[in-house]
């Protein structure tokens, strides 16, 4: 299963909600006002946060007409950029970074875990329904290698120990706080923390 | 003029020009696949890199504006090899079924791998496998093959002016599709199948038809609508294969449309192979002899002005022309072209033609339509008008609500109360119209249909002239033809006086008054049939063959040579690119045939001393393929008549509009799935 195939079961209607609707206006305003389809990205940003972190072609088509552009070039950005989910992800959605540095410490054994505890294969909703994990390219924390993005989350510094419990607290609902889960502040070094400007003033 | 150094040759070129199109001038090959002269450009396949001098890498040529004293060159070392990786890299992912691609003959990719590439390939890794995209009944789609140039994305985007088609994905999973894969719903949608420079979009109908060498070629003109789009006819046999649009700036540039390209099935289709005679309430086989007697006794026997006479959409004028010689011959002046009666002043040529010229579209900066619909009634000009809002964004209005056309446009009435208004100034618009420079205003034929067409027509006129919209350097006044052969059968007078008898053929044929009615292939005329006797020669056994009591089977316009007039006044041949099926002859034969049966038979009713004549008979004839001369315009001072009504403009059931296109499969589907899109909406 891929997030950048359209899903099969589509919901009717979309429409922003109040809230969002406001968002939206605001932000049109950045742009002028014969180039409002610049906004089309930030708007699909708002419509996966509304529905629950993915993008039905509704809201596309909504968007669409928002902002007077073809459906096509709408359905063009949501397939394009990978951080649009065209189909439904879990509430906790894990994403794992393989790139080189994570993979060197250990992201092999996060994914292997990940397919244990939350299901076989990527983007399947795991038993409970509350999760899905994929892989994912370098998330630019590789100071903290490996880490793993749970919905905006970072949890770093993690091992196979550190990556069960974060696991099974999404399945029960009541998520780790995120950060460094060997005690680090941040990327700062482990045991002293100095700078080099101390050292040396 | 700036000079650039092009293989150690100094050539001057245009400012504005893009290093590929200064090394055509220097006559220089520079491959391509995305680069197209009629789309903008896209930069993306890096087939035309070139060398520049003091650049570090070679550039792509298309994207590169030219500017003075660059060096380029195109015949390096370091070009070679950049084609090479470029093509090496194109071809990585594309799949090796030449023998089994349609596209195989006339392959750009085909073509320039055997002159740029590399003989073997390096890349043993898996090749990408893309699935089928549905994008309607004319197009088929084979995406293994895609190379991304996005052509098809281009036309649809800018010149068919329907934003469907687009490149989803990204990178190796980049694939082009149609919005969720629904039809294209363009009239101009099979122009991506030439545009593909692979075989990913190529044409359903045609599909494994032929290869491209078996064809004969014929170029010709194409007889669809009023517009004399250029073609091509490829023949294989008899057999009309398919239609391709040749290169015309003036008409239709590259494009054709939908229904010119794909009704050559019908010509394959429910064709009239041998004579036909009324037997018992039935129409039985019959032969020339038999029918030609027949038709003798009938019109010996009946009185002159009890003969009507009909001609079609599809006639070219020299049959028209010796259609009128029998009429002549006959002393009936009962002849008629027009479906339904509509207002037409053939004194001056101006007033049936469209005199800013197609071309002349680009320059206007502002359009009227007058109870139009340009979309349907003349595609390709449609497309020009569109070409010229897209560059210059100018303001279109209409009278009458056309429907959906491919620009933005406003509604500025519906009634002829609105056009009296303007043409009295006292409209706001009427401001906009007389300050403008170059406005154009395209009166339709549903606006002539009205009672008060004359008032129309010579109002306008008339305003125009005040303002000074009408001399040899920008004429505003145009009329828009629906039906090929009208312009042509205009200038030939075929058509009943009307200040003489008041309509006298349409009055006489609803009256019922005709005891013979002679249809030359004429299948829209609307005939309440009593007892009159009906003669219809024509190709396709249509609405005009279902009502006749003898069909006399004729040649379609592919078989026959023939001159027809488009609706600027531009008259061009059609050429004979296939033969007529069974014992059908071309319509002059048949008359001569006639002619020879009542002893009347003239010796100058040749074919080439027919075309002499009507050469002779069109006025203000330049030479064939150029527009008309220029002629001043005079006063009418009659009074016309005003009447305040509704301007609809009718709805044509554009894929069903004559014989030929009815007959073809192609079209009924397209008009299927265009009336299932109206049905669900979406």
């Amino acid at each position: 299963m891929t997030l950048k195939k359209i899903h099969d079961d589509q919901p009717k209607e979309f429409k922003f909600s109040s809230e969002n609707f406001k968002k939206a206006e605001e932000i049109l305003k950045r742009y002028p006002a014969e180039n409002k389809k610049s906004a089309v990205m930030p708007f699909l940003y708002l419509a996966q946060k509304q529905n629950s972190n993915w993008i039905p072609l509704a809201a596309m088509k909504y968007i669409a007409n928002f902002l007077s552009m073809p459906y096509i070039s709408v359905y063009e950005v949501a397939t394009f950029y990978t951080m649009y989910n065209l189909a439904p992800v879990g509430k906790y959605f894990v994403q794992v970074c393989t790139t080189t540095p994570c993979l060197i410490r250990g992201a092999d054994k996060i994914v292997r875990l990940c397919k244990e505890k939350i299901s076989p294969n990527e983007n399947e909703l795991s038993k409970e329904g509350s999760c899905s994990w994929m892989e994912v390219e370098c998330l630019g924390a590789c100071v903290n290698a490996p880490m793993i993005q749970i919905n905006d989350n970072y949890y770093e510094d993690l091992d196979e120990k550190s990556t069960k419990e974060v696991l099974e607290s999404l399945i029960k609902d009541k998520p780790l706080k995120p950060g460094s889960f060997r005690g680090r502040k941040n990327t700062a070094p482990e045991k002293k923390q100095i700078t080099n400007g101390e050292k040396h003033a | 003029m700036p000079k650039i150094i092009i293989n150690g040759k100094e050539i001057e070129f245009e400012k504005g020009m893009t290093v590929l199109q200064a090394c055509e001038l220097a006559d220089v090959e520079i491959p391509r696949f995305c680069y197209h002269e009629k789309l903008s450009i896209a930069g993306n396949c890096r087939m035309c890199l070139v060398e520049l001098e003091k650049s570090p890498k070679p550039i792509a040529s298309c994207a590169m504006p030219a500017a003075e004293g660059m060096n380029i060159k195109t015949n390096t070392h370091l070009v070679e090899k950049a084609r090479k990786g470029v093509m090496e890299f194109l071809l990585a992912n594309h799949p090796l079924d030449c023998p089994v691609c349609d596209q195989g003959g006339e392959c750009d990719l085909q073509d320039q791998s055997m002159y740029y590439g590399v003989d073997k390939s390096r890349f043993i890794e898996n090749k990408r496998q893309v699935k089928e995209k549905y994008m309607g009944p004319l197009i088929k789609t084979q995406m293994t093959r895609c190379i991304h140039c996005t052509r098809c994305v281009r036309f649809a985007t800018e010149v068919a002016g329907v934003p469907e088609i687009g490149a989803i994905g990204r990178g190796e999973n980049m694939e082009i599709t149609t919005y969720l894969e629904k039809a294209m719903e363009s009239e101009l949608s099979a122009n991506v199948i030439d545009l593909c420079p692979v075989g990913a979009l190529t044409s359903k109908p045609y599909a494994f038809e032929a290869r491209p060498w078996e064809l004969k070629k014929t170029e010709s003109i194409d007889v669809m609508d009023a517009v004399g789009s250029n073609i091509r006819i490829d023949t294989y046999n008899w057999e009309v294969k398919r239609i391709l649009p040749r290169l015309n700036n003036d008409i239709n540039e590259e494009w054709i449309s939908d229904k010119t390209r794909y009704s050559c099935d019908g010509l394959l289709k429910q064709r009239l192979d041998v004579p036909y005679i009324k037997k018992d309430n039935k129409l039985q086989k019959s032969n020339w002899d038999e029918a030609i007697t027949l038709l003798a006794d009938k019109i010996q026997s009946i009185n002159p002005n009890e003969i009507g006479g009909h001609i079609g959409d599809m006639v070219n004028m020299e049959n028209a022309l010796s259609f009128k010689k029998l009429f002549a011959t006959l002393k009936s002046k009962n002849l008629e072209f027009r479906e339904k009666k509509f207002y037409i002043n053939s004194s001056e040529k101006i007033n049936y033609i469209f005199n800013s010229s197609i071309k002349g579209i680009e320059e206007s900066d502002l359009i009227l339509l007058i109870g139009s619909n340009p979309r349907h009634e003349a595609t390709m000009l449609n497309a020009r008008i569109r070409k010229t809002f897209v560059k210059k964004r100018i303001p279109i209005f209409s009278i009458g609500d056309p429907g959906e056309l491919t620009y933005d446009y406003t509604v500025i009435g519906n009634t002829t109360d609105d056009l009296k208004k303007i043409l009295s100034n006292g409209h706001e618009f009427s401001k906009k119209l007389s300050s403008s420079n170059k406005p154009i205003i395209i009166i339709g034929e549903s606006a002539l249909e009205l009672e008060s067409g004359q008032y129309i027509v010579e109002e306008v006129k008339n305003f125009l002239k005040k303002n000074n919209f009408i001399s040899k350097e920008w004429n505003a006044f145009n009329f828009l033809a629906q039906n090929a052969s009208t312009v042509g059968l205009i200038d030939l007078k075929v058509l009943s006086k009307e200040d003489e008898e008041k309509n006298s053929f349409f009055e006489k044929l609803n009256k019922n008054q005709f005891k013979l009615l002679y249809l030359l292939g004429s299948d829209n005329l609307d005939i309440k049939k009593d007892n009159e006797f009906i003669v219809y020669q024509g190709s396709h056994g249509d609405r005009g063959a279902e009502i006749a009591d003898l069909v006399l089977p004729s040649a379609a316009f592919t078989e026959q040579n023939g001159l027809f007039e488009n609706l600027e006044g531009r008259v061009q041949e059609s050429k004979k690119a296939s033969y007529p099926i069974g014992e059908a002859l071309e319509d002059w034969k048949i008359f001569n045939l006639i002619l020879k049966k009542l002893g009347k038979f003239n010796d100058l009713s040749k074919f080439d001393s027919l075309r002499k004549e009507v050469l002779n008979l069109i006025p203000n004839f330049t030479k064939l393929n150029e527009l008309p001369n220029f002629e001043e315009a005079q006063e009418v001072n009659t009074s016309s008549e005003f009447i305040s009504e509704s301007v609809n403009i009718k709805n044509l059931d554009y894929f069903y509009t004559n014989s030929i296109s009815r007959a073809s499969k192609t079209m009924s589907e397209c008009r299927q799935i265009k009336q299932k899109l109206r049905k669900t909406g979406t």
